[in-house]
C-alpha cells in the first residue's frame, strides 16, 4: 500500500512525527508560533495512554523533559525563541549530564520579546551552546513539511545514539505552512537504542545510576569533557549532513538553511535560467556544521542568506579559510528574502 | 535473634562531607530506615538538589537524578510519571523551594504530583556560606543580612511559610513539619515521612515533609547551642505538626 499522503501544519506534522517516533513524554508551554505542535500532543500523546503536562514555564518543562529522560523514557519540548533562551539552562545541564532529549525550536524575531514572524537569529545560540559551559548538541534545520516532519522522527534515533539533545531549528515558516507530507511508519520499539545508564527499574543492576553533570575534582572533569568532545568528533564525521545542487559549474555558491534556503533554490533556478552559472549548498545539520564541504569548496565564491543579521555567514567564513570571498544578504525583524531580492543579489554580485 | 537496630541498608556506610551538628545527616538515616522498612530500596530515586544536600548521591544506596538549583520538582515530576511504581523523593533545601524554585515547587504541588518532597529548612544558604534565606527569620543575620534580616526598612521580605502557603492547593494532600534538634522530634519527623511515602506509593498526591534543621556553621553557633536556636528561634514562627492531612483514613491514623 502507497504510503499516505497528508496535507498538515509544519506544527503538526513534527507533533505526528514524534509520536511515531514512539515519544513517550512531551512537555511544553504555550508560546507562538508553535502552538499547534503543543495542542497536537495535548491531544495525541493522550490518545496514546503516553504523557503530556503542560508546565508552568519553559524553565520547568525542559527540566520535566530532562527528568523523563533520565529514567529512558524518549522525551521532548518545543518553543520558540525567547522560550528556548529559557531552556537554555536545563539544555546545559542535558549536555553535561549526557540526556538525550528532542527540542523543537520554532524560531521567531529576536532579541527580546521581538516579533511572532519566522527568523533565523537563533543560530548562534543553537549552534555554540545556548547555555554555560563547553558543550554542543546535535541541530538539525528543516526547509518543509516533510523534512520537518522526517528530521523528528531521526532527532529521536539521533539523541539516543549519541546521548545528547537534538534540536529542531525550524522557524515560524515552517510551522505554520500546510504541505503535503508523507509520514513515517511509527517505530517499534524494540529497535530502539539500549539505555543502561537510566534511573529506576534497577532489577538485577548491580551498579547505581546517577544522572548527573556535576563534577568538583577538575582534574576528573577536564578529562571527562575531553571524553565528551571526542565523542563530538565521531558526531562531525558521520551525522553531518547537507544538500548541494550545480556545484561543478558554479561562478556563485548561495548558502543558507531552512526557509531561506527554499528561497534560494527559487533564485537560483531564476539565475540558471539566465544563463548565471549559481549552485546551492544548504547545511541541513547546524551542528555539526559541514566544515569539510565547505572546505573542499574554499576559494569558490558564496553568497549566504539569512533571515537575520549574519550568523551562519561566520561559518562559511571560518571553514572556507579565508581564502573564499563570501558575501551576505539578510533579512530580520521577521520579514522574509524573496526569490527575486536574492537573484537582484546574485545579479549585483555576478555584474551581469 | 532480632536485630532492632543497625545501619539503614539505603544509606551507605561512608562519612558525610556535612559539618558536625548539621542536619543532613540525621535526615538521611531517617528517609532510608523508612524506605528500608517499606521494603522499596530497588525502587526508590531521589532527586537531589543543587546545595549542601547535591552529595546526597554519594550516601544513598539507590538512583538518583540532580537538576538544576530549584528544578526539582520539575524533575522529579516527570521521573514519577514515568516510574509510578516507583518511591521518588524531592529533596530540596529552603533557598532551592522557597526561591528560585518556588513556581516548580507551587505547580507540582498544585498538579498533585504523585512524589514526596523532603523540605529541609535551616533558615540559611549552606552550601554558598551564610546567605539570607527565604526562611531566614526576621533579625536573624546572614552574609547578605549583616544587620539582620529586616522586612520592613531593608526590604528584605518576610519567611515564608512554605507548608501553610501550598496548603491551600487542592493537589497538596500530606503537609507536616518536623524537626530533627532532640530525640523526641526526630521519632516524630520519621512518622511523618512514613506517612508521606505510604500516601505516594497509594497514589494519594502530593506530600511535603517540612523538617527544621540545624546549620551551626552557618548561624556560627555550636551544635548544642543550634539544636536549642531550632527550638527557641524557628518553632515559634514555623509550629510543628501536621499542617494538612487529607490522607484517606487520616481519621483513622489520628490516634496513632
Amino acid at each position: 500500500m502507497a504510503a499516505e499522503k497528508r496535507l498538515m501544519k509544519g506544527n503538526e506534522a513534527m507533533g505526528e512525527a514524534a509520536v511515531r517516533a514512539g515519544c513517550d513524554a512531551y512537555f511544553g508551554y504555550p508560546i507562538t508560533p508553535q502552538n499547534e505542535l503543543t495542542a497536537y500532543m495535548a491531544k495525541h500523546m493522550i490518545d496514546h495512554k503516553r504523557v503530556f503536562i503542560q508546565a508552568e514555564s519553559e524553565v520547568s518543562a525542559i527540566n520535566m523533559v530532562y527528568g523523563a529522560a533520565a529514567t529512558g523514557a524518549r522525551a521532548m519540548t518545543s518553543s520558540s525563541s525567547p522560550g528556548v533562551s529559557l531552556k537554555q539552562e536545563g539544555i546545559s545541564y542535558a549536555c553535561g549530564a549526557d540526556v538525550p532529549m528532542v527540542i523543537v525550536n520554532v524560531a521567531r524575531s529576536g532579541p527580546g520579546l521581538g516579533g511572532i514572524s519566522p527568523a533565523q537569529g537563533d543560530y548562534f545560540q543553537s549552534t555554540r551552546g545556548g547555555g554555560h559551559g563547553d558543550y554542543h548538541h546535535i541541530v538539525l534545520a528543516p526547509k518543509s513539511v516533510q523534512e520537518a516532519a522526517d528530521l523528528t522522527f531521526e532527532a529521536f534515533d539521533l539523541a539516543d545514539e549519541w546521548r545528547m539533545p537534538a534540536m529542531i531549528l525550524a522557524d515560524g515558516m515552517i510551522g505554520q505552512m500546510m504541505e503535503g507530507v508523507v509520514l513515517p511508519e511509527p517505530k517499534d520499539p524494540a529497535t530502539r537504542v539500549a539505555k543502561p545508564w537510566a534511573v529506576g527499574n534497577k532489577g538485577k543492576r548491580t551498579e547505581l545510576n546517577h544522572v548527573d553533570s556535576t563534577q568538583l575534582v577538575p582534574e576528573n572533569f577536564e578529562k571527562a569533557l575531553h571524553v565528551r568532545y571526542a565523542r563530538y568528533d565521531e558526531i562531525k564525521k558521520t551525522v553531518v549532513r547537507w544538500e548541494e545542487q550545480n556545484l561543478e559549474d558554479a561562478d556563485l555558491i548561495l548558502s543558507a538553511y531552512g526557509t531561506s534556503a527554499r528561497v534560494c533554490l527559487g533564485a537560483m533556478q531564476m539565475a540558471r535560467k539566465l544563463g548565471l552559472k549559481v549552485g546551492l549548498l544548504r547545511p541541513i545539520t547546524l551542528w555539526p556544521f559541514p566544515e569539510q564541504r565547505f572546505g573542499a569548496l574554499a576559494g569558490k565564491r558564496f553568497l549566504v542568506v539569512e533571515m537575520s543579521m549574519g550568523q551562519m555567514v561566520e561559518d562559511v567564513r571560518l571553514y572556507t579559510h579565508g581564502k573564499s570571498e563570501v558575501s551576505f544578504y539578510g533579512r530580520c525583524g521577521g520579514m522574509i528574502p524573496t526569490e527575486e531580492d536574492v537573484l537582484a543579489e546574485i545579479r549585483r554580485i555576478l555584474k551581469k | 535473634m532480632e536485630l532492632v537496630y543497625g545501619h539503614p541498608k539505603s544509606l551507605k556506610p561512608v562519612q558525610t562531607k556535612y559539618c558536625p551538628g548539621c542536619g543532613h545527616g540525621v535526615i538521611h538515616r531517617l528517609i532510608t530506615e523508612v524506605i528500608d522498612e517499606m521494603g522499596m530500596q530497588e525502587k526508590s530515586i531521589i532527586l537531589n538538589p543543587v546545595g549542601c544536600s547535591i552529595w546526597a548521591s554519594l550516601y544513598f544506596d539507590f538512583d538518583s537524578v540532580q537538576v538544576p538549583h530549584g528544578r526539582t520538582p520539575a524533575g522529579a515530576t516527570a521521573v514519577k510519571r514515568m516510574l509510578p511504581d516507583h518511591l521518588v523523593i524531592c529533596y530540596q533545601g529552603d533557598g532551592d523551594l522557597a526561591a528560585i524554585g518556588t513556581a516548580e515547587a507551587v505547580h507540582a504541588a498544585n498538579r498533585g504530583e504523585k512524589f514526596t518532597t523532603i523540605f529541609v529548612n535551616n533558615a540559611i544558604y549552606g552550601m554558598t556560606g551564610g546567605q539570607m534565606a527565604p526562611t531566614t527569620l526576621v533579625g536573624q543575620k546572614a552574609t547578605t543580612a549583616p544587620y539582620g534580616r529586616d522586612p520592613v526598612e531593608a526590604g528584605m521580605g518576610y519567611p515564608i511559610r512554605v507548608l501553610e502557603m501550598l496548603a491551600t492547593l487542592g493537589g497538596t494532600k500530606y503537609l507536616a513539619r518536623g524537626a530533627v534538634n532532640n530525640a523526641a522530634n526526630v521519632r516524630k519527623t520519621k512518622q511523618y515521612i512514613k506517612k508521606a511515602f505510604e500516601a505516594q506509593m497509594r497514589g494519594e498526591g502530593s506530600s511535603m515533609v517540612e523538617i527544621l534543621s540545624q546549620c551551626p556553621t552557618n548561624w556560627a553557633m555550636d551544635p548544642v547551642d543550634s539544636v536549642g536556636w531550632v527550638e527557641s528561634a524557628m518553632m515559634p514562627f514555623y509550629a510543628l505538626g501536621e499542617v494538612k492531612n487529607e490522607l484517606a483514613g487520616a481519621g483513622k491514623e489520628a490516634g496513632k
